[in-house]
């Protein structure tokens, strides 16, 4: 067991499939010499080198259609985005090529591509620094996407990643990248498949759905609502397509109740998906509608009003009264 | 000229502070000209510092340093007559200043009380764009737009070295050269992006590039603010009498870290700083007028006072900047009523009440 942040445990993952795979590239802006803005990639060019770990031009699409290249080429690259609000220059090559180009050769072409993308708000930025894109690559068949929510997870779940034969959209909350935990690096014994969902705190009278930056915000809320009776099930759903329907849907079953947690805005949000399917599932367990806590349909505001814009403590429980009020 | 020609660099302005001549530009200034660009290259530099220190003590989150690029920053935006339009990064404050913009508007952004605060078209400066290479786009379809409505005015804009590399500044050459669009590129290639040498974007000198998109492009001394301000006017001429659009590329060096948060000792050496420090763009200046007797002591003390003030100025009004009101976040999404919005205003409003109460 060491004690890791998140940050580092990716970094740990990350070598580690590198040392297991002499094909797995990483790429990006400022990855190398400086280890990435976030440091999540630090040292790695030095002890792999610059074929391996590349500084690449300043173009998100050249990221990501290079990596098809190369990709095609049997190589399996982990590409960074800077910064969430940057993938948009990706889209097209994302969209377009990544997702798609598979199947169109039947199956006779695999794309085991990593994007990375840090994630969310929270640590006072400037604009297109704080965003939660997620739901663009959801709707986008043919990519899997996950978000790692502690430094476990981000260890095991970027190797995951790294091994799937399918293009990854993998985001990481960059305001817990300095969160610690004990990550156990010796054995895999305790990996879950990276496209299951967990149960992060039991609980009896609602289920509360999160990912990312917003299962310890949920697990804050879980606590507190403990303090005065309320028992919350907490689940970290970790990948977001496919989503774990079944773990879900049991949870639900047993609470009767559902609150979505994430930063996004909720106007045609992951929230809504997950709304729906419950409703369709688990309807006749349901005590009380669906809730969902999210985003405002606004863009992401000015750093001083984020507190204002992001779910908290307070905005999750008040959503759980009224899951209640029903 | 072959592709491995040493490049040529337009300078008007030795770091020594001697005049030079060149054969495609020259300059006519009078003495209050020089002392009145001296002037601007002070101040903006006091407001850089000034920012700087305002971020060391919490009040801004970020900020993006213009230290050392002072002189392509006045020498192109003293270039622009009124009725240019200029479409900047995020580090052109210095060509903020010579737009007029309050030096204080420049810090909302960075302070998080907005996104933007100025209105472009009452000072023809766009807002900071901080996705790398949009703005270029912007740029020549306004530039299109003044073809197109008979305007007087050209129109220029700010990237970087690093930004060179993106689609969209690549896309914005190619309609600029098929629409003949009145523009000029100015390129700050300052040597760095965050940590990526100019080597990880180009193998060529950039001004170089012009050529294959089918518009002259232009070397300049980033850091002779003579030289910047005399190759942008005529570019701008250029581009206002039909001829199309220019590539400028001052050759500078970004003096400072990336933003704030950057630690650029992690990837460039120290000797590199050094040996631009002797070519800073405000000493030349400087030792231009003392030597020519055109400024005395008594100008640069004031000058160095005003600077004083207008840094003193500048940090009470940063901290007295008001915060934005919670329901600021739903102001200006839309044009006119939006229901949603509406209902998720009004909710929002009433669950902050109750917390009063
Ligand atoms: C599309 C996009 N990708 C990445 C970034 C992150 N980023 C901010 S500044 C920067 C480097 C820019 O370098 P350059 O164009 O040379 O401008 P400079 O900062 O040197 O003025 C990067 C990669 C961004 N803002 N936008
Ligand atoms: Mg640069």
């Amino acid at each position: 067991m060491t004690v890791l942040t998140l940050s580092k445990a990716l970094n740990e993952g990350m070598r580690k499939a590198m040392e297991d795979d002499s094909k797995v590239l990483i790429m990006g802006e400022d990855v190398g010499k400086l280890g990435g803005v976030f440091r999540v990639t630090d040292g790695l060019q030095k002890d792999f080198g610059e074929d391996r770990v590349i500084d690449t031009p300043l173009a998100e699409s050249g990221i990501i259609g290079t990596a098809i290249g190369l990709a095609l080429r049997g190589f399996r690259p982990v590409c960074e985005i800077q910064f969430d609000g940057f993938v948009f220059p990706a889209a097209d090559q994302i969209i377009t090529q990544l997702a798609k180009m598979p199947m169109r050769a039947l199956g006779a072409i695999k794309l085991p591509i990593v994007v990375r993308i840090p994630c969310g708000g929270g640590i006072g930025a400037v604009e297109h620094h704080s965003e939660s894109p997620e739901s663009y690559f959801i709707h986008t068949a043919g990519l899997r996407v996950v978000a790692c929510s502690n430094p476990a997870d981000a260890y095991s779940m970027i190797q995951q990643a790294i091994q799937s034969d399918d293009p990854v959209i993998f985001f990481e909350p960059k305001r817990r990248y300095w969160e610690k935990a004990e990550v156990d690096t010796g054995s895999t014994d305790w990996w879950a498949p990276f496209d299951q969902a967990q149960v992060v705190r039991q609980g009896s009278d609602v289920t509360l759905l999160a990912y990312g930056p917003m299962v310890k915000t949920c697990l804050e809320a879980a606590t507190a609502a403990a303090e005065e009776g309320r028992s919350m099930e907490v689940i970290d759903l970790r990948s977001l397509n496919p989503l774990d329907t079944g773990r879900v849907f049991e949870s639900v079953r047993k609470t009767g109740r559902a609150v979505v947690v994430h930063e996004a805005p909720v106007t045609g949000g992951f929230g809504a998906e997950l709304a729906a399917r419950i409703t369709e599932q688990c309807f006749y367990h349901l005590e009380s509608p669906v809730l969902r806590v999210g985003g405002f349909s606004t863009p992401y505001p000015p750093s001083k009003l984020e507190e204002h814009y992001l779910p908290d403590l307070d905005r999750v429980l008040d959503a759980v009264d009224r899951a209640f009020g029903y | 000229m072959t592709a491995d020609a040493p490049p040529e660099l337009v300078q008007l302005l030795t770091p020594e502070g001697e005049r030079v001549e060149h054969p495609d530009y020259d300059i006519d200034l009078t003495p209050e000209e020089v002392r009145s660009l001296y002037r601007d290259l002070v101040l903006v530099r006091r407001i850089d510092l000034e920012a700087v220190a305002l971020q060391r003590h919490g009040e801004l989150g970020i900020w993006a340093s213009l230290l050392g690029q002072e002189a392509a920053q006045i020498g192109s935006g003293r270039a622009l007559t009124d009725d240019d339009m200029a479409f900047p990064t995020y580090r052109e404050h210095g060509v903020a200043w010579c737009r007029d913009v309050d030096p204080v508007k420049l810090l909302g952004l960075f302070r998080g009380v907005n996104h933007g605060g100025w209105d472009p078209a009452e000072h023809n400066f766009h807002l900071y764009t901080i996705v790398i290479g949009s703005q270029t786009l912007h740029a020549v379809g306004y530039a299109m737009g003044i073809q197109r409505d008979g305007g007087d005015g050209a129109t220029i804009v700010y990237f970087g070295d690093g930004a060179s590399s993106q689609g969209d500044v690549n896309e914005s050459f190619v309609w600029a050269s098929v629409f003949n669009a009145p523009i000029v590129f100015f390129c700050q290639n300052n040597q760095w992006a965050i940590s990526e040498p100019i080597e990880k974007q180009s193998r060529i000198p950039l001004y170089r590039r012009a050529n294959g998109f089918g518009f002259p492009g232009v070397r300049v001394d980033g850091n002779d603010v003579f030289a910047c301000l005399a190759v942008t006017r005529q570019a701008l001429k250029n581009a206002r009498e039909g001829q199309g659009p220019t590539l400028i590329e001052a050759f500078t060096y970004r003096m400072g870290a990336h933003t704030t948060t950057d630690d650029p000792t992690r990837y460039r050496v120290a000797s590199e700083l050094e040996a631009w420090k002797l070519k800073d763009p405000i000493e030349r200046v400087k030792a231009y007028l003392f030597k020519n007797e055109l400024a005395d002591q008594e100008f640069f003390d004031a000058v160095d006072a005003e600077a004083e003030k207008l840094g003193a100025d500048l940090r009470r009004r940063c901290v007295e900047m008001p915060d934005p009101t919670p329901m600021a976040m739903f102001e200006h999404v839309y044009s006119s009523e939006h229901r949603q919005l509406d209902e998720e205003r009004t909710a929002y409003a009433g669950y902050l009440e109750g917390f009063e109460s």
